[in-house]
Order: structure tokens, then sequence, then C-alpha cells
């Protein structure tokens, strides 16, 4: 195989809750404290994209993959791991050094409604990073990729002197997609992109990413909630829960043989036609709270299948004889 | 295409802004009397019958003579004249357009001052935050007057009356100017919190931009519309303070009246019966600022969407 074009390695995020210094001092069985608390929202997650493929993150709201995103575009910086992009590590990278990276990574925003600037008219927001990036261009090369973006995005050019306010959801992502593709990245992530728009309009969105994939060799790290945009448009699927990844497959091996239990109850929840009886999984308990992570493995509090090892010791990701990545013990220890 | 190349012009015609000014009596009576008292200040020396500072001008005999359609009045000063015998109404106009100046300048020096402090405190958070916003409430807890009062005081014996004189304006734009940046400076803060957690903040971020590019070209102009309702209602603000100062005798010099100077040169004679010299620059000047007051009134109601009457 070779070498991922984006590596991410032990990552992990941490949101601090405690405050200011004085706000940590409590006040406890008669002697003064320091009380700090934080959100985990990443704990560890290794993943490694590829060139040319689409790679879906999955999992249920608060389990960390939009904090995964931003940490990879680097809006976040890590509290611990590694980010590599093309053998290169970036997450520590001052500001000038990281602008060739800028280029080739870029970002897919999941509000269409805010993610345009509302006193920049169209030309504008698609102008200012092609400026940015090529102070040497003339304004005819300038103006040529602009049209060039916009058509492959499916917006006239005409429209250009308008403000996004002007345009509807599906329209304004397209912009948002334009802008992105405006500075030719090779990497884009895209945090759930399409989840704000209607229904009939994320199709039509989600073809214009894979037909933009296609011509223009995109990579991609897709982030989203919906199952059955990671079957249609997935090359793999990352499932995470509570910041960890709990398994990593290709898509079909996933749908159609999903290991790990948190995986098979997401992937039970799916609404069918043929559902008049439906079977799903139901888990017990609800998401424990990421600011007192359970030990062991996270997902162990609302298992069936735990046992003692679960409650003390991490799992950590093991390649099974399917390809598939999974972080259990009980798949490790053949109970499942 | 239709509407493919739309102007500036026709944008602001179609423009809620347009729509709701064309719709307020109010507004348009108060823009109307404000442009009108500008066009005036600003072209004091072409419409006044008299030059005020033109000391070889005036003559004492024309002292204290009251508006025309009192007994004893001369048809060749409308208004009367005032203790020195200037023309009442060429040192209004002349004593507006010092208001105004010192009004528009200090505002100007407050923005400039408001906006790059709140911009950065609200951008960069943190310690710059903490320490930005603490001197502005030090600030804050001085009143305006007391400080003003303070430097024009210690100004005004350091440099003696004469120096002073030449350089009282600059030195009320400044007083007025530093004293009230943080009104602005809270308004920018509290905007730019709320706009740089939106995602267009952080598309120019992931695009490489600088800090300063995202600050000033990205965020300033998305939080303008605070500004300009807080500006107009502060221009009104220094105009009460210069002539609060004035009055005080702080501020403008008799020999450059501003209203406020106007109204207490006048305010000694007010007894011995020529309340024209008081009388008439004091209607000038709450005129003046009842007007911007209204405007800056309609201003915050149409900038702000979520007070949209019904």
């Amino acid at each position: 195989m070779t070498s991922p074009l984006v590596s991410i390695r032990g990552l992990e995020k941490r949101f601090d809750l405690s405050g200011s210094l004085l706000e940590q001092i409590t006040f406890e069985g008669g002697r003064f404290r320091r009380k700090q608390e934080a959100v985990h929202a990443i704990n560890g997650v290794d993943l490694e994209v590829h060139k040319g493929e689409a790679l879906c993150v999955v999992g249920e709201s608060g389990c960390g993959k939009s904090t995964v995103a931003r940490t990879v575009m680097g809006l976040l910086s890590p509290s611990a791991g590694e980010i590599h992009y093309d053998g290169q590590r970036i997450d520590n990278l001052e500001r000038k050094d990281s602008l060739p990276y800028r280029r080739k990574m870029q970002m897919i925003f999941q509000n269409p409604y805010a993610s345009l600037n509302p006193r920049m008219t169209i030309q504008q927001t698609l102008e200012e990073p092609i400026r940015f990036h090529h102070p040497d261009w003339s304004p005819v090369q300038v103006r040529d990729k602009i049209h060039e973006v916009m058509h492959s995005v499916g917006i006239d050019p005409d429209w250009g002197s308008r403000f996004g306010h002007e345009f509807s959801g599906g329209q304004r992502q397209r912009i948002a997609i334009a802008r992105a593709l405006a500075v030719d990245p090779e990497f884009i992530v895209a945090d759930e992109p399409i989840s704000a728009l209607d229904v009939s309009i994320q199709a039509q969105v989600l073809n214009l990413l894979m037909d933009a994939q296609e011509s223009r060799g995109l990579t991609y790290l897709f982030i989203t909630h919906d199952l059955a945009v990671v079957e249609h448009f997935g090359t793999r699927v990352a499932v995470m829960y509570l910041g960890r990844v709990c398994e990593l497959a290709d898509t079909k091996t996933l749908f159609s043989a999903p290991r790990h239990p948190y995986t098979q109850a997401l992937l039970s929840a799916i609404p069918k036609l043929e559902d008049d009886r439906p079977n799903h999984i139901r888990l017990k308990g609800e998401v424990p709270t990421p600011v007192n992570l359970p030990s062991g493995c996270v997902f162990h509090g609302r298992c069936p299948y735990a046992n003692e090892r679960c409650r003390q010791e991490v799992p950590q990701l093991i390649t099974t004889d399917g390809g598939t990545q999974v972080a259990c013990h009980a798949v490790d220890e053949g109970r499942l | 295409m239709t509407t493919a190349t739309v102007s500036r012009w026709d944008r602001f015609r179609e423009s809620f802004f347009w729509y709701s000014f064309k719709r307020d009596k109010v507004a348009i009576v108060s823009f109307s009397v404000l442009l009108l008292m500008v066009l005036a200040a600003v072209f004091a020396p072409l419409l006044a019958p008299a030059d005020p500072y033109d000391l070889a001008l005036i003559n004492i005999m024309n002292s204290e003579l009251p508006p025309v359609g009192l007994s004893g009045a001369d048809p060749a000063f409308p208004l009367g004249t005032d203790a020195q015998g200037r023309d009442l109404l060429s040192t209004i106009l002349y004593g507006t357009r010092v208001s105004l100046m010192i009004g528009f300048g200090a505002v100007v020096l407050q923005a400039f001052l408001g906006i790059l402090f709140g911009l950065l405190a609200g951008y960069l958070g943190g310690k710059v935050d903490a320490v930005l916003m603490r001197i502005a409430d030090v600030q804050l807890s001085f009143s305006t007057l007391m400080v003003a009062i303070i430097v024009g005081a210690v100004f005004k014996a350091s440099f003696g009356n004469l120096m002073f004189g030449e350089i009282a304006i600059y030195m009320l734009i400044f007083i007025i100017g530093v004293a009230e940046w943080p009104q602005i400076a809270r308004t920018v803060r509290a905007s730019v919190l709320a706009e740089k957690k939106k995602e267009y903040v952080d598309a120019a971020k992931v695009m490489g931009f600088g800090t300063r590019r995202i600050m000033f070209r990205h965020i300033l102009p998305n939080t303008l519309s605070p500004i300009f309702v807080i500006a107009t209602v502060q221009i009104a603000n220094a105009i009460i303070s210069e002539a609060a100062l004035s009055f005080l005798g702080l501020g403008m010099p008799e020999t450059q009246p501003s209203l406020g100077s106007l109204i207490k040169s006048g305010f000694d004679y007010i007894q011995s019966g020529s309340w024209w010299i008081t009388l008439i620059p004091g209607l000038v000047l709450v005129v003046l600022v009842l007007v911007i007051n209204l405007l800056g009134d309609w201003l915050r109601d149409v900038m702000n969407p979520r007070l949209y009457k019904g």
C-alpha cells in the first residue's frame, strides 16, 4: 500500500471547562483544592486517508467527528498527537510555513447560510483566495479561474455581483464548494456539507462533490451522520464513539458485516422499506459524559458483550481477517 | 441575465434602509434639518453676513442689539448682536461649524480607537481582551467631564490663555475622543464575539488569511451597523460635552466661539435683558442635538432587525 496522504496519529483534543485559576479552586472537606475539568472530545484517534479515496467519519452527535475535521484543518490545535500531510507534520507549523498546505487542504462547512461572508459579493468571495495564493496572476487569469470554478459547480458566472443571501441554500453550498476548489486543493474536509440542505438538494450537492472528485482527483475526509450518504459516497468508513474510532472498514464490508457491537447497533437503526417489524438493537442507557470518560472501553457501559477486561483495558484497533479494523476485546477474543 | 448588473445606487434604492427612511417622517425631517445645519455650517464663510473672527469689523457701539422685530433693532443684524458687537447670526453659523467639527472629530477619534481596541479584544480574546477591557472599565469609571475638566485646566494653566485659544479645538477633540472610546470598543467587541464564531471566519482561516486581514476585511464590515448607530449618538454627546466644557470656561475661547461658549458669553447678560445672546445659540444647540439623536434612534431601529416594528 502507498503511503497515506493524510495521517492522524494518536490525536487527542480536550476542551478546558474549569476556567481561570481562581475559578478552579474549590473548598472541600476543610481544605482548598484545585479542580480541573475538561471535555475529552477526541481520545486517541488514528486515521489514515489515502490518495483518491473518500473516507467517511460517522457517529452520533458529540462523538468528536467535527472536532477531528477542525483539528485536521488547523482550526483547533490538538492537545496531543500529530497530523501529517504527505509525510510532513503540519499541526505545529508556523502560519507562514503552513500556507502551501492551506492551498492543498480545503474545507466545506455545514451551514451554507453562515459560511459565506454576508458583506462580500460572490465575485469577491471567490476572488480573494485566488489573489491571496497567486499574487502573481494577472486579472485575466484570476477571472478565468473564477469562471472555471463557477461553471464546474453549476453557478452562472454572471451572478458574481450578487451577495450570498440572494441565493438558496443549495446554491450557497455550491458557492462554498467553488471557493474551496478555487485554490486547486488536493484534499477536502467536508464537515456535514449536506445536512443543512433539503433532501432534494442533498443528492445534487453530493453528486457535485463526486464529480469534482473524479475530475480533479480529490481526496475527501467526509464527516456525516447520514449512513445512506456514507453507503453512496464513501470508499472507507470510520465509526466514532465518544472520541474514539471503534471500527474502520471498506464501505461494503462495513455495511455487510459490521463487527463492533456499536456499529451493529448503529446499522440496525437504519430504517428499511421492508421494516414492518423493526429489529433494532436497543442499547441500554445513555452516551456517557465526555467530561468523565469511562475506564477501559468507552462503550462498555452499554455493550451487551462487555466483560471485566472491557471495563479495565482500552481496546486498540486490530485488523481482523475480513480486513476490518476494529477496537473491541470481544472481537479480539473471538467472543463475537 | 436580467439582473446581472445592479449598480450600488439601485441596490441602495431597493434596500430596506431607504424604504424605511422614506416612510419615517421623523427621520426625513431630522435628516433635512441636520443637512441644512451642516451645510450652513460648512458654507458659513459664504453665508454669514459678517466675519466674527475679524476684530477690525466689530464695533463695540453695536453691542447688545436685539433681533429684528424688537425695538431698537438694526436690520444689518437679523438676530441681534452679542456683548462685543458681533453679528449673532454669523457667530452662530461659525459656532455651529466649530461645534460640529469637534463633534465629528471626536467621534472619528473615538471610532478609530474603539474599533481598533474592540476588534483586538474581541478577536484575540484571552489576555489582550482582559487588559484592554479593564483599561476601558477604568476609563469609564471616571466621568468624561471630570477628566476633561482636569486635563483642560492643566493645559490652560500651562499653555496660557492665548496659546490655549489656538489649540483649543484640537484639545477638545482629543479629550472627548479619548474619554469616550470605551463605548465604541465595547460595542465592537460584543459584535466581534458574535461574528467570529460564524463559519465564514473559519473559512477565511482555512484559506490561510492572516489575522489582520480576517479582522479588518471579514469581521469589521459585519460589525459596522452597531458602530454606525453608536457613532451617531456619540456625535450628539460630543457636542454636548463640548458645550458643557465651554460653558465652564474650559472649551473654545470667546474669540472663536462654539455654541457652548456663545451660550456662556450671553449668560452674563441674561439678567440685563439681552436674553437672545444665550437663548438663540441654545436653541440651535438643542435642535442640533435633538435631530442627531432622533436620527440615531431611527438608525438603531432600522439596523437592528430584532426591533422591526409591525
